[in-house]
């Protein structure tokens, strides 16, 4: 299966390039693109130096839309799955078959790296574990869906429904929004284990107070994807 | 006529006259006009026709009626805001996708580059 990782990127000079080597060096013989968000630094220099294919937006667009570039790019390109990894290293490119044998055999359409499948890896603050048992909670409730990591950007998601993503694609915080839609459109999705590292250096894009504002504007997005007939 | 209707005669009639302007110089897109232009035409109504006026406060329940001018300035301007909401909404989803479409035509026309030279 040709399948491209797509590694959204805004101001990850430091990471990036190392992320980009380290999926080279993993022996995997997938592309690796580098979507640069409008980066202020030298993200896409970076990228470019460490051998990534390289899409640069002209302003910020948020990570849905980094990530939406990503597919509009494999879907014109002809590949077959596409697996995002954070390019703050985060997400190990050794994991990258993982999620690749899973979405292959057939069994599940998107494929979700999961922090908390399995014991071991970084697990995030106490607030923010609490924050993502919420939204398992809140995902369940509304469609019914069991999930343990609904934040993960660590997906790996098959042509229909990447050229689906292509077309519409939840905004700013897309990860559990797109989870609870594909859902809804009868897709199958999938967790595996993951162990996952801390961010290696930079900030989340996310801070402490920001948190509240997220979740509130996660669970309204939720709802509202809930309302909306399916079948868009 | 009292001093306040005459203000509010006025001030109307200058707005509208600004955004008839605006129109006629292209400025102002019709279809974001017809919001504005539908407001004035009822406060001005309400403005002119001070009877009316009157009478619609006291089937409202309004002691004074001038108020009532207000009230429909202060609805009229949230509706307005509103349509700014869409709008903006909209826009914003314009400009995502000529950004992406940008990006992804100069990766394009890199790679062509780099594969003639």
């Amino acid at each position: 299966m040709r399948s491209l990782i797509v590694v959204p990127a805004y101001n990850e000079a430091g990471n990036v390039g190392r992320l980009v080597r380290a999926v080279r060096s993993c022996g995997l013989d997938q592309d690796c693109l580098v979507v640069d968000d409008g980066s202020s630094d030298a993200t896409a220099l970076e990228a470019k130096e460490a051998g990534a294919l390289l899409v640069r937006h002209p302003v910020n667009l948020g990570v849905g839309a980094a990530e939406q570039t990503g597919y509009l790019f494999a879907l014109e390109r002809g590949y077959e799955a596409v697996v995002r990894l954070d390019a703050d290293g985060q997400h190990p490119p050794a994991a990258v078959s993982t999620l690749l044998a899973e979405l292959e055999s057939g069994r599940a359409d998107v494929v979700v790296g999961s922090r908390f499948l399995e014991a071991g890896g970084f697990r995030s603050s106490l607030p923010r574990r609490l924050g993502i048992k919420y939204l398992c909670w809140i995902i369940e409730l509304l469609c019914g869906l069991k999930v343990t990591d609904p934040t993960s950007g660590m997906r790996a998601v098959n042509r229909r429904v990447l050229s689906l993503l292509a077309r519409a694609q939840p905004e700013d915080y897309p990860e559990p929004e797109s989870l609870l839609w594909l859902h809804r459109k009868g897709f199958r999705i999938r967790e595996v284990a993951v162990r996952m590292a801390e961010r290696a250096g930079g900030s989340s894009s996310i801070g402490s107070l920001g948190s509240l504002y997220y979740l509130v504007k996660v669970t309204l997005a939720l709802v509202m994807a809930t309302l909306r007939r399916a079948g868009r | 006529m009292a001093a306040i209707q005459l203000l509010a005669l006025l001030g109307t009639l200058s707005l509208l006259l600004f955004v008839v302007e605006a129109i006629r110089r292209g400025r102002l897109k019709e279809r974001y006009a017809l919001l504005w232009l539908g407001a004035f035409a009822v406060l001005l109504l309400l403005s002119l026709a001070r009877p009316w006026v009157d009478w619609l406060a006291l089937v409202l329940g309004i002691r004074y009626g001038t108020s009532l001018i207000f009230l429909m300035a202060f609805f009229f301007l949230l509706l307005i805001v509103l349509h700014y909401s869409l709008v903006i909404s909209e826009q914003s989803e314009v400009t995502k996708r000529l950004a992406q479409r940008l990006a992804l035509l100069e990766a394009e026309i890199e790679e062509l580059r780099c594969g003639r030279g």
